[in-house]
């Protein structure tokens, strides 16, 4: 698409693109993060300054660069699509060489101040880079195999740097946010059948090589799995984060145990309660209520990004909405799924409301890109 | 680059299409999220609180207070004390080594001993309190307890302990507790939950290991609230327990604090029993211990130097202590002769100094023999060869059934440790035992409490109280539990001639009031005290015929172990027994000699209820009485009587 197609005479200029901002999203993007101030101030055993006040800051900060990435034009965020794919592969190299080690995995990169995931920033270049790439590919090409090839190399170069790191969970995200947007793009459904195949080709290869030399997991992960088929087989090991994770999600009943009731949370029987557990906490605290009305929440986002992308003629955004409303899903969908027991336990934090600077940020400014495609759709 | 607008359509209709598709794929996913929270939130909530409450919620038990131990009059004889102790938790401590050596600056701690507190601590787990010191003064723990920020997991915390405020007075009758141990807790079959409490003391030995289960009380509960490592976060109800049941005896703690000073460093026991309805008014062995060093946990230097004394000091000989009555069996023996008529009261016996039987020369203790001598006249000389005279006569199994029926050869249910039987033979129980007939000799060597006969002190006294009262009075220990008396049934009249009874109580009258008594030297001049008993001496050795002819060994030239052992019985006063006493010294020599003055001295504080007034004693013998009270160091008599409530 020209920027002549965008109809600019009749596009929005200056301080007025604020009134065109998709304000209900807002709503909804502040209404999560309360919900997350709330729970963070909760698993602080009522107490501000421990995490609920960082993450206030950071919210406030996310915000404001969510209206300055939503004032500047689409298509020059388009035009950078490929520069910001480029710059999160440098730095995700620079985190395989000199990054921090946290948790047994390397994910940290320290710029200056910054403490940075670039596997986090990867995420959403990723989809602005597959976005730009479908905007400019022929649409008759699509399907073709090599116009199919591009993008997946595009996904599995990030893919198997983050594999290194090593971290599955992002990894997936990567490959299954990328493949949501191919599948937005139109790509044909034949390649997706033969992926699925493929996967479940892989995932017995790898259930196979368990304790042979060609092992393709580490025991870490092969546990987790384990863990994951029947956390009672373990639930004071490696699968009493699940267990208690279960047991307070479902403790807390129809209306919860009251805020800062929770036993679990409040009597540290709960692992990472203010990260990748912070559902279970809310779940337990406010009840099926409680978790029903977040998960509400989320919905609703997903509804007001796929509805944005429906209604916007311009491809490269109705794509990059769709996209980063798919990583949006996938993080709190994953997330819901893995402590209440549907998936396996990976660490994906639920979005806005799991502590954490960057991912919130990054998201922030990913919904930042929403709104400039919102902002600046052809009219 | 310029596209056709009808690509930008299509390419917009796929968009759409497919946006649309990846929507409802969301939007099912979001379902399956909803109905598995409902699922779990809402269809098995019920299961997951009960899970979440187990995890938070546990049942930690109060230990209850054990039941305190009065004497009959109220003084406390058994308490339970303030234990201060210091505890450190590990996983709140961080460093423990440094926490230590800050904690040692407050109370005294060796090199030695937090080394090994420090090795220790390591091996345990990481959220148990360790006790690092019991006992610390209270000057320690409030320091402690002011230096706490100083100190992270370091707790001072007080407990009960059991404390015997009399020490080793009622050291072998009350026994002691201690630390329950694995033994114990592989003896009982069902254990109470409350023996599983670190250092939760139970009874070990004596009255606080018979009456374990009333003493021990019943154990509250508190539940708390734990968090994930186990640490207490608050309590959330609280049921208090019952306290042991409070026990009274129905020993006087003031006569019992002047038997044992009597008895002193002897090998020597003593029972005194009213006569009148059982009750033991002292049970006292010598030499005695602190019963305060098991409950504190005795250092094995300690309790070597006690396991090894020749003294025997932690064997309680009052009711363990077996002994071949001597001359004290007479009573028996006469009165058994008598019932079977095969002597009369006043028939004469020649006692010539020795009886020949079956080709052996059985000796009368005075070589030179009484002469004629009746009953009376028997038991107040200790003729031994009138015994083997009529014992040939009426035969074991009469002797010994008068035995049993007098107190002897049984088991007497006192809740003390290993209670004895005794022995009373019969002609049958040797040929069960030893599978050999009984002979004659043996019925000789039993008539005078010798050869098969065993007693205990506690026996001995109440043979005395039945012949003094005529009843058939069992001996009793407990006279109250918590304040309710509990009632000791009345004794039935012994089925005795009371003339055959009269003639005993008047030969014991004369052992100790005719001139020609055995113990006449220890008389109660004090007329209505006058006491009546019997002398004892057993021989623990075999004296050969060659020693007899060149004459027997003195006591005092013998080692000690080979002397005889001194017994006296006796009750008083004469005509109205009150009190009967019953008394072995091992190895102590002549029972006139040594044991008749030590039961004389108990009887007497027993009738007067504190010392008794020189003139009570023969005038010859006061100055040497009041100088040996002079080093007598006994309990305060004007202590301030005891709080009326037998609850504290």
């Amino acid at each position: 698409m020209s920027l002549l197609d965008y109809g600019l005479r009749s596009a929005p200029t200056g301080i007025r693109k604020v009134l065109f901002i998709n304000w209900p999203l807002v709503v909804l993007l502040s209404a999560v993060a309360c919900v997350g101030f709330l729970m963070l101030y909760s698993v602080a055993g009522g107490r501000m300054e421990v995490w609920a006040e960082p993450q206030m800051k950071r919210f406030g900060a996310g915000m404001a660069g969510m209206f300055i990435i939503a004032m500047v034009p689409i298509w020059l965020w388009r035009n950078l699509s490929a520069l910001a794919y480029g710059f999160a592969l440098v730095l995700l190299i620079a985190v395989d060489l000199f990054g921090d080690v946290g948790m047994g995995a390397q994910r940290w990169l320290e710029l200056g101040p910054l403490r940075l995931q670039p596997s986090e920033v990867m995420k959403i270049a990723l989809v602005m880079a597959l976005a730009a790439y479908y905007d400019w590919l022929d649409i008759r090409r699509t399907s073709q195999l090599l116009w199919v090839a591009i993008p997946a190399v595009l996904i599995l170069v990030p893919t198997a740097l983050v594999l290194s790191q090593p971290d599955l969970g992002t990894a997936l995200m990567l490959v299954m946010g990328g493949g949501l947007v191919m599948f937005a793009a139109g790509v044909s459904l034949w390649y997706f059948g033969t992926l699925a195949a493929v996967g479940i080709a892989t995932v017995a290869a790898v259930l196979q090589s368990r304790g042979t030399s060609w092992q393709l997991l580490r025991d870490y992960q092969f546990r987790r799995i384990d863990v994951f088929l029947d956390p009672a087989s373990d639930p004071l090991g490696a699968g009493y984060n699940i267990t208690q994770a279960q047991i307070a999600l479902g403790s807390g009943g129809w209306a919860g145990r009251g805020f800062m009731q929770g036993t679990q949370s409040r009597l540290n029987f709960l692992p990472e309660k203010h990260t990748d557990f912070i559902f279970t906490t809310l779940a337990e605290e406010f009840g099926f209520v409680g978790g029903i009305s977040l998960l509400a929440l989320y919905a609703l986002v997903l509804a007001f990004c796929i509805h944005s992308a429906l209604s916007n003629k311009d491809r490269y955004a109705a794509l990059l909405t769709l996209g980063i409303g798919a990583t949006f899903f996938l993080y709190f969908a994953v997330n819901m799924g893995m402590v209440m027991g549907l998936l396996p336990v990976v660490g994906v934090p639920l979005p806005l409301v799991s502590y954490g600077g960057t991912a919130m940020m990054i998201l922030l400014m990913a919904f930042g890109l929403v709104q400039s495609a919102h902002v600046h759709r052809p009219r | 680059m310029r596209r056709s607008p009808r690509d930008s359509a299509e390419s917009a209709r796929k968009i759409g299409r497919r946006g649309l598709l990846l929507g409802t794929l969301q939007v099912g996913a979001v379902a399956v999220l909803a109905l598995r929270m409902r699922s779990m939130q809402l269809a098995h909530a019920d299961e997951y609180r009960l899970l979440s409450e187990g995890n938070s919620i546990k049942i930690r038990l109060l230990p209850p207070a054990r039941g305190l131990i009065h004497d009959r009059n109220g003084y406390l004889l058994a308490g339970n004390e303030s234990n201060y102790r210091v505890t450190i938790t590990r996983e709140d401590a961080g460093d423990v080594a440094a926490v230590l050596n800050r904690l040692r600056r407050l109370i005294a701690l060796s090199d030695a001993e937090a080394e090994s507190i420090l090795s220790e601590i390591r091996r345990r787990s990481p959220i148990t309190p360790f006790t690092i010191a019991e006992r610390i003064s209270w000057e320690e723990f409030s320091r402690i307890a002011v230096n706490a920020p100083a100190l992270p997991g370091v707790t001072p915390e007080v407990g009960l302990s059991r404390f015997y405020p009399r020490g080793g007075d009622f050291a072998h009758v009350l026994g002691y507790v201690g630390p329950v141990s694995d033994f114990d807790l592989g003896r009982i079959e069902d254990p109470d939950p409350l023996l599983r409490i670190p250092r939760f003391q139970i009874g070990k030995v004596g009255i606080e290991a018979k009456m374990e289960q009333a003493l021990r009380g019943r154990a509250g509960s508190r539940r708390v609230e734990v968090n994930s490592a186990g640490r207490e976060m608050r309590e959330l109800s609280r049921q208090e327990g019952d306290p042991g049941d409070a026990l009274q005896l129905t020993i006087d703690y003031r006569l019992q604090n002047y038997v044992q000073a009597r008895l002193g460093e002897e090998s020597a026991s003593a029972v005194i029993i009213d006569v009148t309805n059982g009750d033991i008014m002292a049970i006292a062995s010598a030499p005695t211990f602190d019963p305060n060093l098991f409950v504190r946990g005795i250092s094995s230097a300690a309790y070597r130097g006690l396991n090894e004394n020749d003294h025997r000091p932690l064997a309680d000989k009052t009711v363990q202590g077996l002994y071949p009555p001597g001359s004290t069996y007479k009573m028996v023996t006469a009165l058994a002769a008598m019932e079977a008529g095969v002597i009369g009261p006043k028939e004469t016996i020649r006692c010539p100094g020795f009886v020949e039987v079956g080709g052996r020369k059985f000796h009368c203790w005075r070589p030179a023999g009484h002469g004629n001598v009746n009953l009376q006249q028997s038991l107040e000389q200790s003729c031994d060869v009138f015994y083997y005279e009529v014992s040939q006569r009426v035969g074991i199994d009469k002797i010994s059934d008068m035995a049993r029926r007098l107190g002897l050869g049984q088991r007497h249910d006192l809740p003390m440790s290993a209670v004895a039987e005794g022995l009373a033979p019969t002609q049958a129980w040797k040929k069960r035992r030893y599978g050999r007939d009984w002979v004659i000799g043996d019925t000789l060597n039993s008539a005078i409490g010798q050869g098969f006969v065993l007693a205990s002190p506690l026996h001995l006294a109440v043979m005395t109280a039945r012949i003094a009262s005529g009843r058939a009075v069992e001996p009793r220990l407990v006279r109250s539990s918590n304040g309710v008396e509990i009632p000791a049934p009345p004794a039935p009249v012994l089925e005795i001639d009371p003339v055959y009874l009269a003639a005993v109580r008047a030969g014991m009258d004369a052992v100790v009031n005719a001139p020609r008594g055995t113990a006449n030297g220890s008389r109660i001049v004090a007329a209505e005290m006058r006491m009546a008993g019997k002398t004892g001496t057993s021989q623990v050795r075999n004296i050969s015929a060659a020693e007899r002819e060149g004459g027997v060994t003195a006591n005092d030239d013998l080692p000690w172990r080979q002397r005889d052992h001194a017994l006296f019985v006796a009750f008083a006063p004469s005509e109205a027994p009150k009190y009967a006493v019953a008394l072995v010294v091992e190895h102590g020599g002549g029972g006139s000699a040594v044991a008749a003055p030590l039961a004389r001295d108990m009887l007497l504080f027993a009738l007067y209820g504190k010392l008794p007034p020189l003139s009570a004693y023969p005038e010859s013998q006061r100055t040497r009485i009041q100088n040996q009270r002079d080093q007598m160091i006994l309990v305060d008599p004007d202590e301030a009587p005891p709080p009326t409530s037998t609850r504290a």
